[in-house]
């Protein structure tokens, strides 16, 4: 395996040569003065050398950010775009649960509307997140679409693009349970609809419905159910197998274009990915 | 230690001169004790896995009591009209508990299916048997017109157009006391053969009625002998 090479330490980082007339500890000849700015690199890098070693991480986050990448195009960002849209809507999500109240008989309404209409930003942090849901899903499938098309599902990432398919699933899990928590009239019935859909599966089809709705028809504990799923259970299989994603992605390489000519001198550049 | 791969070793620990190896002993305390640890981290993990799971799939497994409903008078429906009630399926969840039922008294002319004491009332659901949008009766055109995906029903019940799959589902109803009790909700296949309530989009005529098994859920028939004694409030017609 050929070395990697050193990441480029860009330049403010990289040590200043030394003053004519400073020697290592600096106090020999000059006042002894150690500027703040000094002061505060060497406070920066201390932290930074504790850290490391104790937990040997620069070693991972070097494997993982400095690697090797063809050139790709544009199309090769849509799966990072796809991560942000699942950050995004887990920072918003996580803010929305703070006013948001998953009861069935009518709080659940009213505290979408004081999110909404009254709570400060509120609108907005709703709307991100909202709107951010249909991102994400048109995102997975442009994603998808260039894995597919670039045929990056081959050999040897295979379980890349299985993991990808539960992702998938996992995503639109998220945007089925969370249609139902506004709990307007839209969420009801697209909601029993959704249900209903599912419970056409043959055979195991009528216990998924019972399960979902936490009995055979609409109740109480369906909406709390729903939202349990979608705030707690769905993020949490979704940012596990991300990391599984992402650590394939890193560990196999990225593939090259489909147009990529085999007899070319492959010319390799380090990125920040 | 090449000898530790060697084919053909005795099971015995004696004879494999381990320290503390007793006659007949044939399980290693290293690997007793590896099974024992595992083990006991299993059983720990389903400790609380399996009640979690429990928990979450009981609704699947039980089911929720019943109870009659009072909707009228028998002189408050008449053979050929449709008359609306709104009854209370789940209670405790406010509007989204509550569903429409279309009720009219039987005529034997129209209603070909067996009679009994369930159906001298019929009462037909308003939830359309493709998704479950609520349908509504038309009486210019005595259809039920579905508002999602153009379902249509006749006066019985039965689709005559549209992707439903099966009639509407019906309830159970008494005459008792001078008044209409409703019970639980019941589907019927085209002949108006009953099963027990199935979700809409589950056919049951042909091989539907094997691909859609019963649920646990569902209310069976619940005993009628303990009917709710009709309020004094209610009125007459
Ligand atoms: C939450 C959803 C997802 C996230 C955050 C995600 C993230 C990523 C990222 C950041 C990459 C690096 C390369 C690139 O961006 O193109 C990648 C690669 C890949 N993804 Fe995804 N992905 C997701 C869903 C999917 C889905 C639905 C599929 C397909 C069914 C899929 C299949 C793949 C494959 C096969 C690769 C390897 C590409 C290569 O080696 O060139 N991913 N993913
Ligand atoms: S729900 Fe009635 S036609 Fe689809």
């Amino acid at each position: 395996m050929p070395r990697l090479p050193t990441p480029p330490i860009p330049k403010v980082l990289q040590p200043k040569p030394k003053r004519p007339g400073q020697n290592g500890n600096g106090n020999e000849h000059g006042s002894g003065k150690v500027s703040p700015a000094e002061a505060a690199q060497e406070a920066g890098v201390t932290v930074v050398d504790w850290i490391d070693e104790r937990t040997s991480l620069s070693g991972g986050l070097r494997w993982l950010m400095f690697r090797k990448v063809p050139h790709g195009n544009w199309f090769y960002t849509l799966g990072s775009a796809t991560l942000f849209a699942f950050l995004s809507q887990t920072i918003t999500g996580v803010f929305l649960a703070m006013y948001y109240r998953p009861d069935a008989t009518g709080g659940a309404y009213e505290s979408m509307r004081y999110i909404v209409d009254d709570a400060f930003l509120g609108q907005f942090v709703r709307g991100m997140h909202k709107w951010g849901a249909s991102v994400m899903v048109i995102l997975i499938f442009l994603h998808m679409g260039r894995t597919f098309f670039f045929g990056a599902y081959k050999y040897p990432r295979e379980m890349t693009w299985i993991i990808g398919v539960v992702l998938l699933i996992l995503t639109l899990a998220m945007s089925f349970t969370g249609y139902l928590l506004p709990f307007d009239d839209r969420a009801y019935w697209a909601t029993i609809v959704g249900v209903n859909i599912n419970g056409t599966a043959p055979f195991l089809g009528p216990y998924i419905s019972d399960f979902l709705r936490a009995g055979p028809e609409f109740g109480a504990t369906t909406l709390s159910r729903f939202y349990a799923i979608h705030m707690l259970l769905v993020p949490g299989l979704i940012i596990a197998l991300i990391s599984v994603h992402l650590y394939l992605v890193a560990k196999l390489g990225i593939t090259a274009p489909p147009w990529t000519k085999p007899d070319e001198e492959p010319e390799l550049d380090v990125a920040e990915v | 230690m090449a000898d530790k791969h060697k084919k053909n070793l005795s099971k015995y620990t004696v004879d494999l001169n381990m320290p503390g190896a007793f006659e007949g002993e044939t399980v290693t305390r290293r690997r007793f004790m590896n099974v024992t640890a595992q083990g006991l981290g299993g059983i720990a993990a389903a400790a609380f896995t399996l009640p979690a799971l429990g928990f979450a799939l009981g609704p699947v497994f039980s089911r929720e009591p019943f109870e009659w409903q009072i909707i009228g008078r028998p002189d408050d429906f008449q053979p050929l009209v449709y008359s609306l009630r709104v009854i209370a399926l789940v209670a405790n969840v406010g509007e989204a508990g509550k569903s429409t039922a279309y009720i009219r008294k039987r005529d034997p002319a129209i209603d070909v299916e067996p009679e009994d004491e369930y159906n001298q009332i019929i009462a037909l659901t308003s939830r359309c048997s493709h998704l479950g949008c609520p349908v509504e009766w038309v009486e210019s055109a005595s259809i039920f017109a579905c508002p999602c995906h153009g379902g249509v029903y006749n006066f019985r019940g039965i689709r005559i157009d549209g992707p439903p799959v099966r009639p509407l589902n019906r309830f159970y109803t008494l005459i008792r006391n001078g008044y209409v009790y409703l019970g639980p909700m019941y589907s019927v296949n085209v002949e108006i053969k009953r099963f027990s309530n199935r979700d809409p989009g589950q056919p049951l005529d042909g091989i539907g009625q094997y691909l859609y098994p019963s649920r646990f859920s569902t209310a069976t028939l619940p005993p009628t002998t303990n009917l709710p004694l009709p309020p004094a409030g209610i009125p007459a017609g």
